[in-house]
């Protein structure tokens, strides 16, 4: 089996989850900018944190045989500083042309507030002017309905935006229509409580179909699994779907969305191991 | 999948998860009347399970969910809880 993890923290995973990983078949791994666990202090410390996805981190998968991609951006739970947030988001644009950026992102909402949402229009509007994949944070719990709606509201009142260039993450049962009626591509993050589970997430891909949908671990530091989407792979091969169905759902279902950005290649050589 | 599928796959796993509900309403139970507006909320998305309702996943996260579309004045948590509490008290 062949798969790739669209959306995995791999700077808070140790380098054995990489060894799994590529056991399991996965071809890359995409990192989107989050939330370290406690606020930074700083613009600096994110200006770091950049140079740790666009650096460090390629480097440190490639040695464990696996391509490693990211998504830059201002998480949701630190946007309630507005002034911080405009010191951040000037940082970004000169990231956005290092090799393994896809876009801007995980941008969107926690909380709901005005500011996360000014923050996030704002982050948009970078996107858009610089032409960059998006890939938005939907909210937790109780907060993922209304704040689904919030960020689909914001990307409809913009002309210039590409639904088709644009996933929204963490999707269940209750916001999935939502998103895939706008045109844009949902994204169910498979998690051991929260979110949906590998169970679900079937259940939502015979109910949807399975057009413009992939899955992710979204693994942490909190509790998750980095072999997630293989293990959703088994579930659905368990109800008797074809290799062909998963495939689609699990390999080329994110390459086809990733590609939109040139460089999401996948190497020829399974194996670029960098010293 | 047949209906046989289904339960040959997931019976065992749901049944567990029955129980394991039906536990924790028994625990809230003893703690007494439903106070907190989380057990309000469970106790309302319960009944979800034993209706006629399709779609039984997705009710229950509306049930759960904050139904307004007014953006918080500012953020005093980062944290969910899983439950709406209610529209803020003016």
């Amino acid at each position: 089996m062949r798969y790739i993890e669209p959306h995995a923290h791999m700077v808070s995973r140790v380098t054995d989850d990489y060894d799994r990983m590529v056991l399991a078949g996965c071809q890359a791994v995409c990192e989107p900018a989050f939330w370290a666990g406690f606020d930074r202090s700083s613009a600096a410390g994110f200006y770091d944190y950049f140079r740790q996805l666009t650096d460090h981190e390629p480097r440190r998968a490639a040695r464990h045989g696996l391509k490693h991609f990211c998504w830059l951006g201002l998480n949701s739970k630190e946007a309630e500083d507005v002034k911080l947030a405009e010191e951040v988001i000037g940082l970004l644009p000169q990231f956005l042309d290092r090799p393994n950026v896809l876009g801007i992102g995980e941008i969107g909402l926690n909380k709901n507030s005005r500011n996360e949402l000014r923050v996030f229009e704002m982050q948009v509007d970078l996107a858009v002017r610089h032409g960059q994949l998006i890939l938005v944070h939907t909210p937790h719990l109780e907060d993922k309905l209304k704040g689904t709606r919030l960020i689909l509201d914001v990307l409809k009142n913009d002309p210039r935006l590409r639904p088709e260039r644009v996933i929204i993450d963490h999707v269940e049962e209750h916001t999935v229509d939502l998103v895939l009626t706008a045109g844009l591509w949902a994204g169910m993050t498979l998690y051991p409580e929260t979110k949906c589970t590998p169970a679900r997430a079937v259940d939502i891909l015979e109910r949807y179909g399975r057009e413009r949908l992939w899955l992710n671990s979204a693994c942490d530091w909190g509790r998750s699994d980095p072999l997630a989407v293989p293990k959703t792979a088994v579930e659905m091969k368990k109800r008797g779907h074809l290799a062909a169905f998963v495939d689609e759902v699990v390999f080329q279902n994110p390459l086809k969305f990733l590609q939109q950005c040139p460089k999401f290649v996948l190497p020829d050589d399974p194996w670029p191991i960098l010293v | 999948m047949t209906q046989p599928q289904v339960l040959d796959l997931y019976f065992l796993a749901a049944r567990h998860q029955l129980v394991e509900l039906a536990a924790f309403l028994d625990r809230l139970d003893r703690t007494g009347p439903p106070a907190d507006f989380r057990a309000r909320a469970f106790a309302d998305a319960v009944q979800i399970l034993g209706g006629s309702e399709k779609n039984k996943a997705q009710a229950v996260l509306l049930a759960l969910s904050d139904p307004t579309l007014e953006p918080l004045a500012a953020a005093a948590t980062k944290a969910a809880c899983g439950a709406w509490p209610g529209p803020a008290e003016p």
